[in-house]
């Protein structure tokens, strides 16, 4: 498993919006670079990023080669009412980690 | 001897020393082929429709102190309610290998169009952020960024 | 990438030969600053906010590994050590010290290496693998904010003032030494890169050049490459006695871990 590092609110008021960071661990290699031998490293990068609460979707990435190693994305959200995010990477190589976190809005 | 920001002189010099580094480049050290053109990538993100300048802030260093991690963010003027959102905004260069950057799909219940990443930059070039509306129209920002050599590398 | 290290050496000449020496090679800054006062305010922001800082993912991974005991079924570092917010509070500041059991001095990474094999019965951790950068980053992490206090041992002499011969001592086809850039001429330009102090403020640190963490060592290593300089093998006193030397260099400064620097 990689690790990340998911920054959000434990609480939050009904109407804010929130700020919501994520940083996985992960080389984003991008396929274009000569390794020590000479010989292009393989392509090893995540694709795509999606974040749902509740089961929706409230925000997905596409990334590409262009994404720094340890890819960072931060975006925002409006509470609504208490419940669970899912935070899910999908990459090369059939890479795929799903992560967790809660919010209470009150 | 004790100016730590970079003034206009500092900033000068280091431009000086990209056009000397650039220009000791041996020949065989060319970009790399790209595989797409950036207007191509752009009219798969728009198709044929306008793209017309404003709305969109795109931020980054104007000065880049290293091409593998540089801080980008984009904002759009947006109320972001159902009846008029930001739907995609899409972000693409001119002289890396490949002409996307990142791609981001947003909806009303994100509250602000305003997301953040971190990009490779393989050389000094022209970044540009296009959001697409939720009525169709695209709006877009452009920024320059000098990509500056970090000393000392690895061997 | 192979194209910028051909341009490297070339830049850094012309830039040694284009500007006037800012001092006459008098010793270290007075006025000591971090390379941390002299990066962009968007690297800066990123070192500081731990929830952005790529550095931060290393140390997760150390706080795991300090509470994992080890296979040998010994302590973990937390089973002797207890929490590292107290245990380990100020240790990272007073690194590199005195190592009682091969009377040598011996760096952080060596002593965490050290307990490793001889109290956990561990296999050794190699040098600059991402277990042991983790732990260090984690350890130093508990002494942020904290000045650099190189203890005042006498044994430690020796190899400090090895450490400063060094420093001072022009190596490499360059004919430079550390002096020439980090005492002579910093604030000025490299190419285009602002010279540093060299003040090893946040090691192990997040290099944006690297994409990931790296030790003072290998950052020493740069730059020996960078003055052309053969690097010292692997583990050699010289990388210690160097470190040794910077540490009082840069007392009382604030320790970063883990920084950020392009």
């Amino acid at each position: 498993m990689a690790r990340t590092l998911i920054n959000l609110p434990k609480t939050a008021k009904p109407g804010e919006v929130v700020a919501i960071k994520t940083l996985l661990s992960h080389p984003m290699e991008t396929g274009f670079r000569p390794g020590p031998d000479g010989r292009i490293l393989a392509r090893n990068i995540v694709t795509e990023f999606v974040c749902r609460f509740e089961g929706d979707e409230i925000f997905r990435a596409e990334l590409f080669p262009a994404s720094s190693a340890n890819p960072y994305l931060t975006f925002t959200w409006v509470a609504t009412r208490s419940g669970g995010f899912t935070f899910t990477w999908r990459g090369d190589n059939g890479f795929e980690q799903t992560e967790t976190a809660a919010i209470a809005v009150g | 001897m004790t100016a730590q920001r970079p003034d206009r002189r500092r900033v000068l010099a280091g431009a000086a020393g990209t056009v000397l580094a650039v220009a000791l480049r041996p020949a065989g050290a060319a970009p790399l082929p790209r595989t797409e053109t950036t207007e191509s990538a752009i009219r798969r993100f728009a198709g044929t429709s306008a793209i017309r300048p404003g709305r969109v802030t795109l931020d980054l260093p104007p000065l880049v102190e290293n091409g593998n991690t540089v801080p980008l963010s984009v904002s759009v003027e947006s109320p972001m309610i159902p009846a008029d959102h930001v739907r995609r905004i899409g972000v693409f260069n001119e002289r890396n290998p490949q002409p996307n950057v990142v791609t981001v799909h947003l909806g009303p219940e994100a509250g602000r169009a305003q997301v953040a990443t971190r990009i490779r930059l393989a050389d000094s070039q022209r970044i540009t952020a296009i959001a697409e509306m939720s009525d169709g129209t695209y709006w877009s920002a452009s920024a320059d960024a000098i990509v500056t050599l970090a000393a000392c590398l690895e061997g | 990438m192979p194209r910028r290290s051909t341009v490297k050496p070339l830049a850094l000449v012309a830039c040694l030969l284009c500007g006037p020496p800012a001092g006459a090679g008098d010793g270290a800054p007075v006025d000591r600053r971090s390379g941390f006062d002299q990066m962009s305010p968007e690297l800066r922001a990123m070192q500081r906010d731990d929830t952005a800082n790529p550095g931060m993912l290393a140390v997760a991974d150390g706080a795991e590994l300090w509470g994992r005991p080890p296979a040998s079924g010994k302590p973990s570092c937390a089973g002797c050590h207890g929490t590292a917010e107290a245990g380990m509070r100020g240790v990272a500041a007073r690194y590199p010290a005195w190592d009682e059991r091969t009377h040598r001095p011996i760096d952080l990474q060596g002593r965490i290496d050290q307990c490793r094999r001889e109290r956990q019965g561990g296999e050794p951790l190699p040098h600059e693998s991402p277990d042991i950068l983790a732990l260090t980053a984690f350890v130093s992490l508990q002494s942020r904010g904290l000045p650099i206090a190189p203890p005042g041992d006498t044994r430690l002499e020796p190899a400090r003032a090895a450490g400063r011969a060094l420093f001072a001592r022009r190596m490499g086809q360059l004919g430079l030494s550390c002096a020439i850039c980090h005492d002579d001429h910093w604030g000025r330009r490299l190419g285009s890169a602002t010279i540093p102090q060299g003040h090893p403020t946040g090691y192990p640190l997040y290099r944006l050049e690297w994409q990931a963490l790296g030790s003072l060592q290998r950052r020493l290593r740069n730059c020996l490459t960078g003055m052309r300089a053969e690097p010292f093998p692997d583990g050699a006193p010289d990388y210690t006695a160097l470190e040794l030397y910077l540490a009082t260099r840069a007392a009382p400064l604030p320790v970063e871990t883990p920084a950020i620097r392009p």
